[in-house]
């Protein structure tokens, strides 16, 4: 087990590595003077000569990536072309909301979707499994700006029931400890402001939970099909155990490693999810502040938002491997 | 015609069919079974079919404005409306169908040409190679897919094209892994020994005897990938890193027309039910096509 | 019989083990572990021993389909070690190979005529018409029928399916062919009539065998001598009477006893073997077969027994012929 770890860090390394070249990548292959882009069309040239020098951008690419390696390394993600303030400093804010909403999506989608999945499973064949199944189909292929739209359109717009942007009410702003509102609410003991952060929450974190949740109840569907059929569960069946029991107890336990599988791949698909996600709700996570960057072509931000969304997929993904080690000793890297 | 066919197979059973010929009456008698994947069909086959007679179908042309005409109901004379400009959405749709099709099916096949020629290389030649084509895909797979693909379109600019470019190299490792591990697994197979026992090249044997052993699982993949692509494209052109302003890309539509979704909800709800009746189509055929051309893939 | 046409020398294939600690080399598999012998033009040489001790990897490493960690392989007196990728693969015209399985060596996608053809395709021998009339031919020579030849490997039986393999092997006319266990997966009905087959074929094209089987009673009546392989190493070498008359090598005598024997009186001590094959990741030391062999005397787990010439000529590796 310790090393099965050691070596998974070690692959670990190459491919942060290969991260950090591409989205240096975005920054060096744009077209145009960077410093143009960052003092506006109108700077002298000998602004930008200074610029570029103070930049590095007049040495040798390789030269620039040690050093943009360097800066990454000394938590220096680089300066917003557009506020003018170090990215570092104003990344977590948005780090911590793109958290907040990743993490409730991935409860919703993995308690709907497990259960989901094993009720169909269980009840093959039933209208609950047609219906589940034609649901998830469904979930799969609908892009989610799509869905969040219709969302605002329904239960903002047309029944006024949840607020449709952003994390807070503008005049009733939650004051942050931790950037993570639902428990800066209730660090503050302010219970009505928790409600109003639940409220705000409810129709972005559905949208992305959306195809997460029927991807995992796909999944956990042929997985406990699986199971059910093994003689393992007949053998539970026939000593008279309650069949709910058998189900969740057992069957569950079997299907889990497939189903962990598929939940590290999700990360993925919420991170890219969340960009959508946050852009039509206003959520003004690292997805709205790649979005925003994107519309002012604020390449440094494009750049440190997307290597910080891939580090920590990438990081999710390192977890989910460890934990199978630790669940399945027979897996063994390769 | 299915009489005679039936008589054929019962006393001729013995007689020389191809494989080939075999594999595809199989395919056929499971894959007609499986009502969902003919609805995908169907659904696609309309969409191509649309999206081929757009010139003749559409009442109006893509960019045929008409301000005093703008934000309509659906109506007899626009079926789904129209949108800001006083376009007509049903005709948009009718020619978005077109370049959603064309980034699906193009970016698909760039994906498998490439993903192929480096799973081969890695799986078939090995060592070095392999080891640095199997990084490459680490790396990336390490990235969420839309946010590779707004990288790669951040470096290339936005348009269409480069949107299809960057969904096409975020799709490689997809196709690159699948193809390495058939390659591994074929290579192994006492045919391709016997193959290299008579003293054939490595060429001859990749084409004759471990691609032709490797197509069905990409089949399958490539269709079910081409519905990513199709969303990933929607996605891309809803961030203004796809399509540009007049195209009526499905994705860009919605984007454009967010801000009437009170008012006018059709100009909204009309290009994510084509972008979502594409995808299905396209998932129930990969689905479809799993289930009868390789039950192991089956999740 | 003549001079020795092919000779491999203290050939080898180790299989490094990696894992464990940081992808270290772990354990090493001794697959075949300094195995030598020469096989006269003509003649057959039948190797056998039980699954796993290195039969298919010395028979691929002669081909070079398994790369040798060590070893000579010399054939008409060339060294097929010092030939590059490319010569190797023009050489690979006069040694073929049948395969154990007639099922996974033929390509189920290809025809019959396909499958034959293909070998003279890839040495660019004739041209269509030539390469189908030989195919017709090569089709007649082993039993089948012209008619077969647009058929696919799953319309034909085992037996019909080694037949296919068999004409494979003979495309390209080679002078030496490896049969890797050509018969154990065919039935035992069948197994005489592809045994008698190679042997009208030997005859008929003057063909040196290589001949590999898992049991004595299936080389016997091919081989003119025989090797009996042991945890990758040879244990004894002889001509075949005298080999099954009198099998000097424990293990020899201990797989002679378990063959049912046709004629009874031979059946003199019945040695049942105690254990199993030990692991070619760890060969017990000394002589490998000491943990088994009856006969196993102080000296046999110290050291090493070499393979010696007996005055009678044969070949045996134990301490008790020293
Ligand atoms: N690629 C490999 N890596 C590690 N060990 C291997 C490899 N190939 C073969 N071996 C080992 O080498 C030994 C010899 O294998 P080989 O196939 O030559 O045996 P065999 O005598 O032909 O057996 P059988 O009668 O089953 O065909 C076996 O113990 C096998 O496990
Ligand atoms: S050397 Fe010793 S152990 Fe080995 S076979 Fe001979 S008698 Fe038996
Ligand atoms: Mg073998």
């Amino acid at each position: 087990m310790f090393y099965y770890s050691v070596k998974r860090v070690l692959m670990l390394i190459p491919v942060l590595l290969g991260m950090t070249l591409i989205v240096f990548a975005i920054i060096h292959a744009i077209p145009g003077n960077p410093a143009l882009t960052i003092l506006g069309t109108k700077a002298s040239p000998e602004a930008v000569r200074q610029l570029n020098q103070s930049l590095g951008l007049d040495n040798p690419w390789y030269v620039q990536y040690f050093s943009y390696l360097k800066d990454i390394l000394t938590g220096d993600l680089g300066t917003s072309i557009q506020t003018h303030s170090p990215i570092a400093s104003e990344i977590w804010p948005h780090l911590a909301a793109t958290i907040e909403l990743s993490f409730v999506a991935m409860i919703i989608a993995i308690v709907v979707g497990i259960n989901a999945g094993i009720i169909s499973a269980w009840k093959q064949n039933s209208v609950f499994d047609y219906t589940a199944m034609i649901l998830a189909l469904i979930g799969v292929s609908m892009p989610v700006f799509w869905l969040g739209l219709l969302e605002q359109w329904g239960f903002s717009i047309e029944l006024g029931w949840l607020p449709s942007i952003g994390r807070d009410d503008i005049r009733n702003g939650v004051d942050p400890i931790t950037n993570l509102y639902l428990i800066d609410t209730l660090l503050r003991g302010r219970l009505d402001q928790f409600w109003m952060v639940i409220r705000h929450m409810i129709l972005p974190s559905i949208a992305l939970a959306t195809i997460p949740t029927a991807i995992i109840a796909r999944m956990t569907r042929s997985s406990m099909l699986e199971v059910l059929k093994s003689d393992y569960i007949r053998t539970a069946k026939a000593k008279g155990q309650r069949m709910v029991w058998i189900v969740y107890k057992y069957a569950l336990k079997n299907a889990f490693i497939p189903i962990l599988t598929v939940i590290g791949l999700q990360t993925g698909l919420l991170l890219g999810g969340a960009i959508l996600t946050e852009t039509i709700f206003g959520w003004p996570g690292v997805g709205l502040y790649i979005y925003n960057a994107i519309q002012y072509r604020d390449y440094p931000v494009i750049q440190s938002g997307i290597l910080i969304i891939a580090f920590i997929f990438v990081m999710v993904n390192f977890i989910v491997d460890l934990l199978y080690g630790l669940i399945d000793p027979r897996i063994k890297y390769k | 015609m299915p009489q005679t066919a039936q008589v054929h197979v019962e006393t001729h059973a013995v007689k020389e069919r191809s494989p080939f010929v075999n594999a595809i009456r199989e395919f056929w008698k499971s894959y007609r079974k499986n009502k969902p994947a003919l609805f995908g069909t169907s659904i696609i086959l309309v969409f191509i079919l649309l999206a081929i007679f757009a010139n003749f179908i559409a009442p109006q042309g893509i960019n045929d404005q008409n301000i005093g005409n703008k934000l309509q109901a659906p109506s007899a004379a626009h079926w789904f409306g129209t949108d800001d400009f006083g376009r007509d959405i049903f005709s948009r749709i009718l020619f978005g169908a077109r370049l959603s099709l064309r980034v699906g099916f193009l970016s698909v096949i760039g994906s498998i040409v490439v993903g192929t020629l480096l799973g081969i290389l890695a799986g078939y030649f090995g060592k070095v190679l392999d080891v640095i084509i199997s990084r490459l895909f680490d790396i990336l797979l390490a990235f969420p897919s839309i946010l590779l693909s707004i990288a790669i379109v951040a470096i290339l600019g936005p348009s269409l094209n480069n949107a299809l470019v960057a969904i096409a190299i975020v799709n490689v490792p997809v196709f690159g892994r699948l193809v390495r591990s058939r390659v591994l697994t074929v290579k192994e197979e006492e045919y391709v020994v016997a193959a290299r026992s008579i003293g054939m090249g490595d060429m001859r044997i990749i084409f004759h005897h471990i691609l032709p052993n490797s197509i069905a699982p990409i089949i399958v993949q490539g269709t079910l990938n081409i519905a990513t692509a199709i969303l990933d494209a929607a996605g891309l052109g809803f961030l203004g890193m796809g399509a540009e302003a007049p195209l009526p890309e499905w994705g860009k539509m919605l984007s454009d027309s967010r801000e009437y979704i009170q008012n006018a909800p059709w100009t909204v709800l009309f290009p994510g039910l084509a972008i979502v009746l594409v995808v299905v189509g396209f998932n129930l055929i990969g689905d479809g096509l799993r289930d009868a051309l390789d039950p192991r893939m089956k999740n | 019989m003549s001079e020795s046409l092919l000779h491999v020398e203290n050939l080898k294939k180790y299989y490094p083990i990696t894992g464990g600690k940081f992808g270290r080399v772990s354990e090493t598999v001794r697959a075949v572990d300094g195995v030598s012998f020469s096989v006269r033009e003509g003649e057959t040489l039948g190797i056998v021993g039980e699954s796993g001790c290195g039969k298919s990897t010395t028979g691929r490493m002669i081909m070079r389909l398994i790369e040798p960690t060590e070893g000579k392989i010399v054939f008409q007196n060339r060294d097929l070690m010092n030939l590059s990728k490319k010569e190797m693969r023009k050489a690979r015209k006069d040694i073929q190979m049948i395969f154990q399985d007639p099922f996974a060596s033929l390509n189920p996608r290809h025809t019959v005529e396909h499958i034959i053809e293909e070998p003279m395709i890839v040495h660019h021998i004739g041209d269509r018409k030539q390469r189908k009339a030989r195919v017709e031919e090569l089709l007649e020579l082993v039993g089948l029928s012209s008619y077969h030849a647009k058929r696919y490997p799953h319309q034909f039986s085992g037996g019909q399916r080694q037949r296919i393999g068999i004409a494979r092997a003979l495309a390209v006319r080679p002078k030496v062919i490896i049969a890797d266990e050509p018969v154990s997966a065919l039935d035992v009905s069948v197994q005489s009539q592809v045994l008698n087959l190679l042997k009208d074929l030997q005859e008929k094209f003057h063909l040196t065998y290589i001949f590999i089987a898992h049991d004595l009673s299936v080389v016997r009546h091919i081989s003119d001598r025989v090797g009996v392989m042991y945890l990758g190493k040879l244990v004894e070498l002889s001509e075949s009477e005298q080999l099954y008359d009198d099998p000097k090598h424990p293990y020899t005598k201990a797989l002679l006893s378990s063959v049912p024997v046709p004629n009874p009186n031979v059946q003199t001590e019945r040695m049942i073997l105690q254990g199993d094959v030990p692991s070619p990741a760890h060969p017990p030391a000394g002589c490998s077969f000491h943990d088994r062999c009856p006969f196993a005397m102080d000296i046999c787990s110290k050291e090493r027994p070499h393979l010696k010439k007996l005055e009678d000529g044969r070949l045996v590796s134990c301490h008790l012929y020293d």
